[in-house]
C-alpha cells in the first residue's frame, strides 16, 4: 500500500505540463468557480526568505468552459482527476458540484473553503460543505485555513456535515515589502503564504485534525522534501500534496516519492503507509488505535 | 563582462533552445527558481548574462566555479528567425537574448542601449553592436527604413519600440514563480485576454 502524492491545488497545470502530472498518483485542479474570473492584477507572487507569496486570486475559466473545455483534456492524462471548487456563497459551491458530479471523469472535488486572496463566503463551513454534500456523491474533501483558532472544531463541522476527507493545509495571510522603497510586493498587499514556512502549521493542524475526526487527511504545506512527507504522514496524514515545490523542481513527485520510501525504511518502518499516525502513537495516544483512513485515488 | 555577469554552465544532454527562450535557474539557498535568457549556447555549453538585482541574482553571480546548478529549459517562445532584415535592438541586461540570436541571424545590425560606460561592455558580446549611452535612448537611435525589429529591455524601452515598429518582435519580463504554466503568476494582458508570460511569451508579436 503506497502512500498517493497529488498536487497542490493551482501548483501544477496538468495541460502545460502532462508529464509531471503523469508523474503524480492524482492530478487536483486550480480552484474552479461558477463564473471565470480574471484573477488579481500582477505582481502576483513573491519570493521571501521563509517561503513564498501568492496573489493569483482565483482565476480561473469558470465552470462551463472548465467542463467542456478542459475536463476532456485532462482525462486524457489518465491520472485520476480531483477538481477543486472555490466560490462566494453556499450556492456557487452548490452549483459547481452539480455540474461536476455527473462527469466520469472527476474522481473527487475539494472544497477551497479557505483562499487567502478573496473574500470569505458569509456561510460556515458547515453551511457550504452541507450545500455541496447535497449536489454530489464524489468523494468530498474539505480545504481549510489553519489560520483559525481552533481547527479541530472545522474539521469536526466539515464531517457532521458531510465531507468524506480533509485537505491540510491552505496558504495563510502574509506581506512582503521592496527592500528599497518599503512599498508592498504583491498590487494586491497580502498574499498567502506557501513553502517552508507553513510546514510547522501543516503539522499542527493535522495533529489536530486526526485526533478530532476519522476523515482521511490529504497533507500539504512546506513538503521540499521525503523527510518532510513522512512528517506530515507521522502527524495524521495518508496521502501528501507538493505545492510551492514543484515550482523549482518540476521532477518532485518522483524524487519524494523516493526519498519517503528510503526515510520511512530508515526510521524502521515497512512501508512509508505504515508511518501514518506515528507521532500519535509514539505519544502513547489511545485516540489512534482505531483504523487508520485511506484516500483512494 | 563589465557591470554584469555572465555565467557559464556545462549543459550536459540539453537542448539550447532559440533565441528568446529561457531556463529556470535554481540559486543556491532559494526557494524558487529565476529565468534567464540563453545568451550563448556554444557546443556543451549554455551562457546566461546575469545582473545582480536582488537575492536570487547575487547568489547566482556568486556561484564558484565548479559548482553545481540546477536549470530547467528551454521554456516559452523565442524569436522567429524567419526574418529578412532584422535590427537587434537591446536596452541594458535585456541584451542577454542577443549575442546567441546574433548568431542565428548571421550577425544583424544591432542598437544597444545602457546606462554606463561598464554596463556597455557586454556589447562585446554581439558583433558590431552600436551603443547608446544614457541620458541618450536606443529608441532615439534606430535607423531610418523598413526593419524587422526584435527587442528585449525594460519595459518603458519596448513600449516605445512598439510605437516605433509596430511589426517588432518584443521579449517581456514578469514575475515567475515555474517558468512552465504552473503558478498563474507572470500573466500580462494580450489583446485584451490574459496570457501567462512563460508559456505564450516570453516574446510576443508587438501588434498583439
Ligand atoms: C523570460 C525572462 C528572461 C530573463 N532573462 C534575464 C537575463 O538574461 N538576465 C538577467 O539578469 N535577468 C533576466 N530576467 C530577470 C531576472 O529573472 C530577475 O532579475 C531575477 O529573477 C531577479 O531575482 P532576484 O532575487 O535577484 O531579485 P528580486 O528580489 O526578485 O527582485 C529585485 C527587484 O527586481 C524586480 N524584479 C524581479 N523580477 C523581475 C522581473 N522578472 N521583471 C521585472 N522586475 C523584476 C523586483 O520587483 C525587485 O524590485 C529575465 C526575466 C524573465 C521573465
Ligand atoms: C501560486 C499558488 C496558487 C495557489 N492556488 C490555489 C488554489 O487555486 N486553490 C487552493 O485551494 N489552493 C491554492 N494554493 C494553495 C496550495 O494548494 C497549498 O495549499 C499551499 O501552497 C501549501 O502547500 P505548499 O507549501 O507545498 O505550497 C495555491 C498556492 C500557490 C503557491
Ligand atoms: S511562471 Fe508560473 S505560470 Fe508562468
Amino acid at each position: 500500500m503506497s502512500v498517493p502524492i497529488l498536487n497542490a491545488s493551482g501548483c501544477l497545470d496538468a495541460l502545460a505540463a502532462p508529464a509531471v502530472a503523469r508523474s503524480l498518483d492524482g492530478f487536483v485542479t486550480k480552484t474552479v468557480t461558477p463564473l471565470p474570473r480574471d484573477g488579481n492584477p500582477p505582481v502576483r507572487i513573491a519570493e521571501t526568505d521563509v517561503g513564498m507569496l501568492n496573489s493569483i486570486g482565483l482565476q480561473n475559466p469558470g465552470i462551463e468552459a472548465f467542463v467542456t473545455d478542459h475536463l476532456p483534456q485532462l482525462a486524457q492524462l489518465a491520472v485520476p482527476i480531483w477538481v477543486s471548487v472555490g466560490g462566494f456563497t453556499a450556492a456557487d459551491y452548490a452549483e459547481t458540484c452539480a455540474a461536476l458530479d455527473p462527469r466520469p471523469e472527476v474522481a473527487a472535488l475539494e472544497l477551497n473553503v479557505s483562499c487567502p486572496n478573496v473574500e470569505e463566503a458569509p456561510e460556515s463551513i458547515a453551511e457550504l460543505v452541507a450545500a455541496a454534500r447535497a449536489e454530489t456523491s464524489k468523494p468530498l474533501y474539505a480545504k481549510l485555513s489553519p489560520a483559525v483558532p481552533d481547527i479541530a472544531e472545522l474539521a469536526r463541522a466539515a464531517e457532521t456535515s458531510g465531507a468524506d476527507g480533509l485537505s491540510l493545509v491552505n496558504t495563510i495571510r502574509g506581506l512582503a515589502l521592496d527592500e528599497r522603497t518599503l512599498a508592498p510586493r504583491l498590487a494586491r498587499g497580502a498574499g498567502g503564504l506557501s513553502g517552508p514556512a507553513l510546514k510547522p502549521l501543516a503539522l499542527a493542524a493535522i495533529f489536530a485534525c486526526r485526533l478530532a475526526t476519522d476523515l482521511p487527511i490529504v497533507g500539504m504545506g512546506g513538503v521540499q522534501t521525503g523527510n518532510d512527507a513522512l512528517e506530515l504522514l507521522a502527524v495524521g496524514a495518508c496521502a501528501v500534496s507538493l505545492g510551492t515545490v514543484l515550482f523549482a523542481d518540476p521532477e518532485a513527485p518522483a524524487r519524494v516519492r523516493r526519498e519517503l520510501g528510503d526515510a520511512a525504511a530508515a526510521h524502521g518502518f515497512a512501508s512509508a503507509a505504515d508511518a501514518v499516525g506515528a507521532a500519535h502513537t509514539a505519544r502513547g495516544e489511545p485516540a489512534l488505535v482505531r483504523d487508520q483512513p485511506k484516500v483512494s485515488v | 563582462m563589465g557591470a554584469y555577469t555572465l555565467l557559464r554552465v556545462e549543459r550536459g544532454g540539453l537542448e539550447p533552445g532559440i533565441p528568446g527562450q529561457f531556463f529556470m535557474l535554481s540559486p543556491p539557498g532559494r526557494l524558487l527558481p529565476r529565468p534567464m535568457s540563453v545568451c550563448l549556447a556554444p557546443p556543451g555549453e549554455l551562457a546566461f548574462l546575469l545582473e545582480v538585482v536582488g537575492p536570487g541574482t547575487r547568489a547566482l553571480a556568486a556561484l564558484d566555479s565548479g559548482a553545481e546548478l540546477a536549470v530547467f529549459g528551454p521554456l516559452g517562445n523565442g524569436f522567429r528567425l524567419d526574418v529578412g532584415r532584422p535590427l537587434l535592438v537591446g536596452g541594458g541586461v535585456g541584451i542577454a537574448p542577443f549575442p546567441y540570436a546574433s548568431e542565428a541571424l548571421g550577425g544583424p545590425r544591432a542598437v544597444l542601449g545602457f546606462r554606463s560606460a561598464a554596463h556597455a561592455e557586454a556589447a562585446a558580446l554581439v558583433p558590431q553592436a552600436e551603443v547608446v549611452l544614457e541620458p541618450t535612448y536606443v529608441t532615439e537611435c534606430l535607423p531610418g527604413g523598413e526593419w524587422d525589429v526584435l527587442a528585449c529591455g525594460p519595459e518603458p524601452m519596448l513600449e516605445r519600440v512598439r510605437a516605433l515598429a509596430p511589426t517588432a518582435q518584443l521579449a517581456w519580463e514578469a514575475p515567475m514563480a515555474c517558468g512552465y504554466g504552473g503558478c498563474y503568476g507572470c500573466v500580462v494582458e494580450v489583446e485584451g485576454r490574459l496570457k501567462r508570460l512563460c508559456v505564450d511569451g516570453p516574446v510576443l508579436e508587438a501588434a498583439a
